[in-house]
Protein backbone atom coordinates (compact mmCIF):
# COMPACT_ATOMS: atom_id res chain seq x y z
CA UNK A 1 0.00 0.00 0.00
CA UNK A 2 1.07 3.15 -0.94
CA UNK A 3 2.21 5.43 1.92
CA UNK A 4 0.24 8.82 2.12
CA UNK A 5 2.64 11.94 2.23
CA UNK A 6 0.31 14.13 4.35
CA UNK A 7 -1.39 13.68 7.66
CA UNK A 8 -5.00 13.76 8.22
CA UNK A 9 -4.02 17.36 10.54
CA UNK A 10 -2.10 18.62 7.76
CA UNK A 11 -4.61 18.49 5.22
CA UNK A 12 -7.17 19.80 7.57
CA UNK A 13 -4.19 22.59 8.20
CA UNK A 14 -3.74 23.56 4.58
CA UNK A 15 -7.82 23.42 4.26
CA UNK A 16 -8.36 25.73 7.34
CA UNK A 17 -7.52 28.59 4.90
CA UNK A 18 -10.71 27.99 2.70
CA UNK A 19 -13.48 30.40 3.81
CA UNK A 20 -17.29 30.00 3.83
CA UNK A 21 -18.35 31.30 0.45
CA UNK A 22 -21.24 32.98 1.96
CA UNK A 23 -18.97 34.09 5.74
CA UNK A 24 -15.45 34.74 4.37
CA UNK A 25 -14.47 35.53 8.09
CA UNK A 26 -15.20 32.16 8.84
CA UNK A 27 -13.47 29.28 7.33
CA UNK A 28 -15.12 25.82 6.47
CA UNK A 29 -12.76 24.41 9.01
CA UNK A 30 -14.49 26.47 11.97
CA UNK A 31 -17.83 26.01 10.51
CA UNK A 32 -17.83 22.61 10.87
CA UNK A 33 -18.17 20.96 7.28
CA UNK A 34 -14.73 19.29 7.03
CA UNK A 35 -15.37 15.65 8.49
CA UNK A 36 -12.91 13.55 7.56
CA UNK A 37 -10.00 12.56 5.15
CA UNK A 38 -9.12 8.85 4.43
CA UNK A 39 -6.56 7.67 2.63
CA UNK A 40 -6.50 4.36 -0.05
CA UNK A 41 -4.50 3.38 -3.22
CA UNK A 42 -6.77 5.68 -5.20
CA UNK A 43 -5.69 9.01 -2.95
CA UNK A 44 -7.10 11.09 -0.25
CA UNK A 45 -10.61 11.32 -0.08
CA UNK A 46 -11.87 14.38 2.11
CA UNK A 47 -15.22 14.04 3.55
CA UNK A 48 -17.24 16.78 3.93
CA UNK A 49 -20.90 17.58 5.02
CA UNK A 50 -23.19 20.47 4.21
CA UNK A 51 -24.80 22.77 6.32
CA UNK A 52 -27.86 22.82 4.46
CA UNK A 53 -29.38 20.45 1.90
CA UNK A 54 -29.58 23.24 -0.74
CA UNK A 55 -26.40 25.30 -0.02
CA UNK A 56 -25.73 26.36 -3.08
CA UNK A 57 -21.89 27.07 -1.80
CA UNK A 58 -21.60 23.40 -1.56
CA UNK A 59 -20.02 22.98 -5.07
CA UNK A 60 -17.76 25.82 -4.38
CA UNK A 61 -16.25 24.30 -1.42
CA UNK A 62 -15.47 21.42 -3.03
CA UNK A 63 -13.65 23.12 -5.63
CA UNK A 64 -12.19 24.83 -3.25
CA UNK A 65 -10.94 21.94 -1.67
CA UNK A 66 -9.91 20.13 -5.16
CA UNK A 67 -7.91 23.01 -5.87
CA UNK A 68 -6.00 23.98 -2.50
CA UNK A 69 -4.72 20.26 -2.37
CA UNK A 70 -3.74 20.44 -5.50
CA UNK A 71 -1.33 23.18 -4.89
CA UNK A 72 -0.27 21.53 -1.73
CA UNK A 73 0.75 18.52 -3.60
CA UNK A 74 -1.49 16.41 -2.06
CA UNK A 75 -2.62 14.52 -4.56
CA UNK A 76 -4.87 12.44 -6.27
CA UNK A 77 -7.92 14.24 -3.91
CA UNK A 78 -11.96 13.41 -4.21
CA UNK A 79 -14.00 15.51 -1.96
CA UNK A 80 -16.97 13.25 -0.99
CA UNK A 81 -20.33 14.78 0.24
CA UNK A 82 -22.30 12.82 3.23
CA UNK A 83 -25.24 13.18 5.53
CA UNK A 84 -24.64 11.50 8.14
CA UNK A 85 -24.30 12.63 10.97
CA UNK A 86 -26.36 15.48 10.17
CA UNK A 87 -24.57 19.10 10.42
CA UNK A 88 -25.61 21.13 13.40
CA UNK A 89 -24.74 24.42 14.41
CA UNK A 90 -23.14 22.56 17.73
CA UNK A 91 -20.27 22.25 15.39
CA UNK A 92 -19.13 25.68 14.77
CA UNK A 93 -16.03 26.58 16.82
CA UNK A 94 -16.61 29.34 19.83
CA UNK A 95 -14.11 31.12 17.46
CA UNK A 96 -15.98 31.13 14.32
CA UNK A 97 -18.80 32.30 16.75
CA UNK A 98 -16.88 35.35 18.04
CA UNK A 99 -16.13 36.14 14.47
CA UNK A 100 -19.62 36.18 13.42
CA UNK A 101 -20.61 38.63 15.89
CA UNK A 102 -17.47 40.67 14.97
CA UNK A 103 -18.91 40.44 11.36
CA UNK A 104 -22.38 41.57 12.13
CA UNK A 105 -23.62 38.44 12.61
CA UNK A 106 -25.33 37.16 15.67
CA UNK A 107 -24.03 33.54 16.44
CA UNK A 108 -26.51 30.88 17.04
CA UNK A 109 -27.72 30.37 20.32
CA UNK A 110 -28.83 26.65 20.98
CA UNK A 111 -27.11 23.95 20.07
CA UNK A 112 -28.90 21.54 17.98
CA UNK A 113 -32.13 21.96 16.95
CA UNK A 114 -35.12 20.77 19.37
CA UNK A 115 -38.46 22.04 20.05
CA UNK A 116 -37.39 25.34 22.39
CA UNK A 117 -35.74 26.56 18.86
CA UNK A 118 -39.13 28.23 18.55
CA UNK A 119 -39.05 29.66 21.98
CA UNK A 120 -38.61 33.28 22.46
CA UNK A 121 -35.04 33.85 22.97
CA UNK A 122 -32.94 36.92 23.10
CA UNK A 123 -30.83 37.28 20.78
CA UNK A 124 -28.04 39.93 21.37
CA UNK A 125 -27.19 42.71 18.85
CA UNK A 126 -23.68 41.79 17.34
CA UNK A 127 -23.46 45.44 17.28
CA UNK A 128 -24.00 46.88 20.50
CA UNK A 129 -24.52 44.12 22.43
CA UNK A 130 -28.31 45.36 23.31
CA UNK A 131 -30.64 42.64 24.44
CA UNK A 132 -33.66 44.41 22.92
CA UNK A 133 -34.26 43.03 19.51
CA UNK A 134 -36.61 42.17 17.26
CA UNK A 135 -37.50 39.62 14.18
CA UNK A 136 -38.05 40.89 10.76
CA UNK A 137 -38.15 38.08 9.45
CA UNK A 138 -37.45 34.38 9.88
CA UNK A 139 -35.72 33.70 6.57
CA UNK A 140 -32.64 36.26 4.91
CA UNK A 141 -30.45 36.59 2.51
CA UNK A 142 -29.27 33.20 3.22
CA UNK A 143 -30.71 29.67 4.12
CA UNK A 144 -29.17 29.64 7.73
CA UNK A 145 -30.12 33.06 8.78
CA UNK A 146 -32.44 35.27 9.79
CA UNK A 147 -33.59 38.99 10.41
CA UNK A 148 -33.46 40.76 13.19
CA UNK A 149 -33.17 44.66 14.35
CA UNK A 150 -32.03 46.33 17.78
CA UNK A 151 -34.42 48.58 19.15
CA UNK A 152 -31.82 50.12 20.76
CA UNK A 153 -28.82 51.17 17.89
CA UNK A 154 -31.75 50.71 15.33
CA UNK A 155 -28.97 48.60 13.26
CA UNK A 156 -30.74 45.53 11.23
CA UNK A 157 -28.50 42.35 11.62
CA UNK A 158 -28.58 38.52 10.99
CA UNK A 159 -29.00 35.85 13.15
CA UNK A 160 -27.23 32.38 12.66
CA UNK A 161 -29.99 30.10 13.10
CA UNK A 162 -29.62 27.00 15.15
CA UNK A 163 -29.65 24.04 13.11
CA UNK B 1 -39.54 11.68 -1.51
CA UNK B 2 -37.31 13.22 -4.33
CA UNK B 3 -39.96 14.08 -6.79
CA UNK B 4 -41.90 15.27 -3.96
CA UNK B 5 -39.45 17.37 -2.99
CA UNK B 6 -38.43 18.76 -6.67
CA UNK B 7 -42.01 19.29 -7.60
CA UNK B 8 -42.80 21.46 -4.72
CA UNK B 9 -39.53 23.32 -4.86
CA UNK B 10 -40.88 23.96 -8.63
CA UNK B 11 -44.12 25.42 -7.28
CA UNK B 12 -42.26 27.22 -4.72
CA UNK B 13 -40.22 29.35 -6.75
CA UNK B 14 -42.45 30.08 -8.75
CA UNK B 15 -43.30 32.78 -5.89
CA UNK B 16 -39.69 34.33 -6.58
CA UNK B 17 -40.28 38.41 -6.76
CA UNK B 18 -44.32 37.57 -6.63
CA UNK B 19 -45.06 36.91 -2.92
CA UNK B 20 -46.67 39.54 -1.15
CA UNK B 21 -44.26 41.35 0.60
CA UNK B 22 -40.33 40.62 0.41
CA UNK B 23 -39.60 38.94 3.43
CA UNK B 24 -42.45 35.98 2.35
CA UNK B 25 -40.34 36.26 -0.98
CA UNK B 26 -37.40 35.24 1.30
CA UNK B 27 -39.06 32.49 2.88
CA UNK B 28 -40.59 30.67 -0.26
CA UNK B 29 -37.43 30.14 -2.14
CA UNK B 30 -35.70 29.71 1.04
CA UNK B 31 -38.03 26.35 1.25
CA UNK B 32 -37.28 25.99 -2.18
CA UNK B 33 -33.67 25.76 -1.92
CA UNK B 34 -33.85 23.07 0.87
CA UNK B 35 -36.15 21.17 -1.14
CA UNK B 36 -33.97 20.93 -4.36
CA UNK B 37 -31.49 19.94 -1.92
CA UNK B 38 -33.24 17.60 -0.38
CA UNK B 39 -34.61 16.37 -4.14
CA UNK B 40 -30.77 16.19 -4.88
CA UNK B 41 -29.69 14.15 -2.25
CA UNK B 42 -32.70 11.56 -3.07
CA UNK B 43 -32.73 11.30 -6.52
CA UNK B 44 -28.61 10.43 -6.42
CA UNK B 45 -29.82 8.16 -3.77
CA UNK B 46 -32.46 6.08 -6.03
CA UNK B 47 -30.05 6.12 -8.56
CA UNK B 48 -27.72 4.47 -7.07
CA UNK B 49 -29.85 2.20 -5.70
CA UNK B 50 -31.20 1.66 -9.47
CA UNK B 51 -27.61 1.01 -10.39
CA UNK B 52 -28.10 1.83 -14.00
CA UNK B 53 -25.86 4.91 -13.64
CA UNK B 54 -28.47 7.24 -13.71
CA UNK B 55 -27.88 10.31 -11.84
CA UNK B 56 -29.97 12.97 -10.14
CA UNK B 57 -29.95 15.01 -13.31
CA UNK B 58 -30.81 12.05 -15.55
CA UNK B 59 -34.05 11.58 -13.16
CA UNK B 60 -35.26 15.10 -13.04
CA UNK B 61 -34.60 16.03 -16.47
CA UNK B 62 -35.36 12.72 -18.29
CA UNK B 63 -38.48 11.47 -17.05
CA UNK B 64 -41.66 11.77 -18.34
CA UNK B 65 -44.70 12.48 -16.33
CA UNK B 66 -46.05 9.15 -16.16
CA UNK B 67 -42.33 8.28 -14.25
CA UNK B 68 -42.83 10.72 -11.60
CA UNK B 69 -44.41 9.75 -8.42
CA UNK B 70 -44.82 12.94 -6.35
CA UNK B 71 -48.13 13.54 -4.58
CA UNK B 72 -50.95 15.14 -6.50
CA UNK B 73 -51.18 17.70 -3.74
CA UNK B 74 -47.27 18.98 -4.74
CA UNK B 75 -47.93 19.90 -8.45
CA UNK B 76 -51.30 21.84 -8.26
CA UNK B 77 -50.82 25.57 -9.37
CA UNK B 78 -49.74 27.71 -6.54
CA UNK B 79 -53.46 29.67 -6.60
CA UNK B 80 -53.10 32.52 -4.33
CA UNK B 81 -50.87 33.23 -1.00
CA UNK B 82 -53.40 31.64 1.05
CA UNK B 83 -53.80 28.47 -1.20
CA UNK B 84 -49.95 28.23 -1.30
CA UNK B 85 -50.07 28.96 2.70
CA UNK B 86 -52.43 25.89 3.08
CA UNK B 87 -50.58 23.42 0.62
CA UNK B 88 -47.42 24.34 2.44
CA UNK B 89 -49.16 23.33 6.12
CA UNK B 90 -50.75 20.15 4.96
CA UNK B 91 -47.31 19.24 3.27
CA UNK B 92 -45.03 20.29 6.13
CA UNK B 93 -47.16 18.91 8.78
CA UNK B 94 -46.98 16.08 7.13
CA UNK B 95 -43.34 15.80 6.41
CA UNK B 96 -42.59 16.86 10.00
CA UNK B 97 -44.26 13.45 10.99
CA UNK B 98 -43.11 11.29 8.35
CA UNK B 99 -38.92 12.64 8.31
CA UNK B 100 -38.99 12.16 12.23
CA UNK B 101 -39.59 8.72 11.83
CA UNK B 102 -37.80 7.93 8.83
CA UNK B 103 -34.59 8.91 10.87
CA UNK B 104 -34.76 6.18 12.87
CA UNK B 105 -35.06 4.09 8.94
CA UNK B 106 -32.60 1.04 8.94
CA UNK B 107 -31.35 2.05 5.68
CA UNK B 108 -28.37 4.70 6.92
CA UNK B 109 -28.86 6.93 3.97
CA UNK B 110 -32.10 7.34 4.07
CA UNK B 111 -31.94 7.92 8.19
CA UNK B 112 -29.19 10.39 7.31
CA UNK B 113 -31.35 12.49 4.52
CA UNK B 114 -34.08 12.41 6.86
CA UNK B 115 -32.11 13.73 10.12
CA UNK B 116 -31.17 17.13 7.60
CA UNK B 117 -34.34 17.44 6.56
CA UNK B 118 -36.03 17.00 9.81
CA UNK B 119 -34.47 20.40 10.96
CA UNK B 120 -35.33 22.40 7.67
CA UNK B 121 -38.92 20.70 7.47
CA UNK B 122 -39.12 22.47 11.25
CA UNK B 123 -38.70 26.12 9.79
CA UNK B 124 -41.09 25.31 6.91
CA UNK B 125 -44.25 23.80 9.01
CA UNK B 126 -43.49 26.62 11.88
CA UNK B 127 -43.71 29.47 8.88
CA UNK B 128 -46.82 27.92 7.27
CA UNK B 129 -48.56 27.55 10.95
CA UNK B 130 -47.78 31.34 11.66
CA UNK B 131 -49.75 32.62 8.80
CA UNK B 132 -52.83 30.18 9.36
CA UNK B 133 -53.13 31.43 12.33
CA UNK B 134 -53.03 34.96 11.08
CA UNK B 135 -54.83 34.56 8.02
CA UNK B 136 -57.63 32.06 9.21
CA UNK B 137 -57.83 34.49 12.62
CA UNK B 138 -57.28 37.63 10.96
CA UNK B 139 -59.97 39.53 8.59
CA UNK B 140 -63.39 38.21 6.64
CA UNK B 141 -61.57 37.94 3.88
CA UNK B 142 -58.21 36.67 5.39
CA UNK B 143 -60.36 34.07 7.26
CA UNK B 144 -62.84 32.93 3.69
CA UNK B 145 -59.88 32.56 1.48
CA UNK B 146 -57.49 30.36 3.49
CA UNK B 147 -60.75 28.69 4.36
CA UNK B 148 -61.72 28.15 0.98
CA UNK B 149 -58.46 26.96 0.35
CA UNK B 150 -58.30 24.07 2.59
CA UNK B 151 -61.52 23.33 1.63
CA UNK B 152 -60.27 23.03 -1.81
CA UNK B 153 -57.19 20.94 -0.82
CA UNK B 154 -58.37 18.86 1.84
CA UNK B 155 -59.48 16.04 -1.47
CA UNK B 156 -55.92 16.23 -2.01
CA UNK B 157 -54.66 15.25 1.51
CA UNK B 158 -55.97 11.44 1.32
CA UNK B 159 -52.92 10.14 -0.87
CA UNK B 160 -50.35 11.28 1.33
CA UNK B 161 -51.00 8.53 3.94
CA UNK B 162 -51.40 5.88 0.71
CA UNK B 163 -49.18 2.73 0.90
CA UNK B 164 -48.50 -0.27 -1.91
CA UNK B 165 -47.09 -3.58 -1.37
CA UNK B 166 -43.73 -2.45 -1.46
CA UNK B 167 -44.08 -0.14 1.65
CA UNK B 168 -45.55 -3.16 3.21
CA UNK B 169 -42.17 -5.06 2.64
CA UNK B 170 -40.04 -2.06 3.34
CA UNK B 171 -41.75 -1.26 6.44
CA UNK B 172 -41.69 -5.20 7.47
CA UNK B 173 -37.45 -4.28 7.44
CA UNK B 174 -38.02 -1.18 9.62
CA UNK B 175 -37.06 0.85 6.24
CA UNK B 176 -40.32 2.59 5.45
CA UNK B 177 -42.36 4.35 7.96
CA UNK B 178 -45.46 3.58 9.34
CA UNK B 179 -48.03 5.45 7.77
CA UNK B 180 -51.22 4.96 10.05
CA UNK B 181 -48.95 6.42 12.39
CA UNK B 182 -48.37 9.13 10.82
CA UNK B 183 -51.69 9.74 9.74
CA UNK B 184 -53.28 9.68 13.29
CA UNK B 185 -50.77 12.25 14.13
CA UNK B 186 -51.57 14.32 11.25
CA UNK B 187 -54.95 14.90 11.28
CA UNK B 188 -54.54 15.64 15.16
CA UNK B 189 -52.41 18.27 14.38
CA UNK B 190 -53.84 20.07 11.30
CA UNK B 191 -57.50 19.49 13.59
CA UNK B 192 -55.97 21.57 16.25
CA UNK B 193 -54.22 24.15 14.56
CA UNK B 194 -57.53 24.72 12.38
CA UNK B 195 -59.53 25.12 14.95
CA UNK B 196 -57.20 27.73 16.53
CA UNK B 197 -57.41 29.35 13.44
CA UNK B 198 -61.07 29.56 13.78
CA UNK B 199 -61.07 27.45 10.57
CA UNK B 200 -64.20 24.64 10.28
CA UNK B 201 -62.31 21.11 9.57
CA UNK B 202 -63.66 19.59 6.25
CA UNK B 203 -65.38 16.71 6.33
CA UNK B 204 -64.00 13.62 5.07
CA UNK B 205 -64.78 12.91 1.56
CA UNK B 206 -63.72 11.68 -1.56
CA UNK B 207 -60.22 11.58 -1.71
CA UNK B 208 -58.00 12.05 -5.10
CA UNK B 209 -55.60 9.55 -6.18
CA UNK B 210 -52.94 7.85 -8.50
CA UNK B 211 -49.50 9.08 -8.30
CA UNK B 212 -48.38 6.23 -6.90
CA UNK B 213 -49.38 4.51 -9.91
CA UNK B 214 -47.77 7.57 -12.14
CA UNK B 215 -51.06 8.93 -13.00
CA UNK B 216 -51.29 12.84 -12.62
CA UNK B 217 -53.23 15.95 -12.94
CA UNK B 218 -52.84 17.82 -16.56
CA UNK B 219 -50.32 20.11 -14.09
CA UNK B 220 -47.47 18.17 -14.01
CA UNK B 221 -46.90 17.81 -17.79
CA UNK B 222 -46.81 21.54 -17.56
CA UNK B 223 -44.56 21.87 -14.56
CA UNK B 224 -42.03 19.16 -16.87
CA UNK B 225 -42.45 21.16 -20.29
CA UNK B 226 -40.88 23.92 -18.35
CA UNK B 227 -38.47 22.16 -16.09
CA UNK B 228 -37.01 19.82 -18.90
CA UNK B 229 -37.46 22.08 -21.77
CA UNK B 230 -33.01 22.60 -21.70
CA UNK B 231 -32.64 19.10 -21.54
CA UNK B 232 -35.17 18.19 -24.07
CA UNK B 233 -33.75 20.98 -27.06
CA UNK B 234 -30.17 20.69 -25.75
CA UNK B 235 -29.60 17.03 -24.49
CA UNK B 236 -26.29 16.75 -21.94
CA UNK B 237 -26.19 20.44 -21.81
CA UNK B 238 -24.37 21.20 -18.87
CA UNK B 239 -23.08 24.83 -17.31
Amino acid sequence: MVKPSHTKEEIFAILSAIADPEIPVVSIYEMGMLRDVTFSDKGYEVIITPTYSGCPAMGIIEQDIKMMLDKNGVTPATVKLVYDPAWTTDWMSDVAKEKLKKYGIAPPLHSSCTQDVFAHNIIECPHCHSGDTVMISRFGSTACKSLYQCNDCKEPFEYFKCH
Amino acid sequence: MGDDALIQSYRLSEWCSNAPILEEDLALTNFALDMTGRAQAMLSYAGQVEGKGRTDDDLAYKRKERDFYNHLIMELPNGDFAYTIARLFFTSTFEFFFFNQLQNSADTTLAAIAAKTIKEVRYHNAHAIDWVLRLGDGTEESHNKIQKAVNELWMFTGELFETEEVDALLRDQNIAVDMPVIADKWKEHVAQVLSEATLTIPESGYMQSGSNKGIHTEHLGHILTEMQYLQRAYPEATW
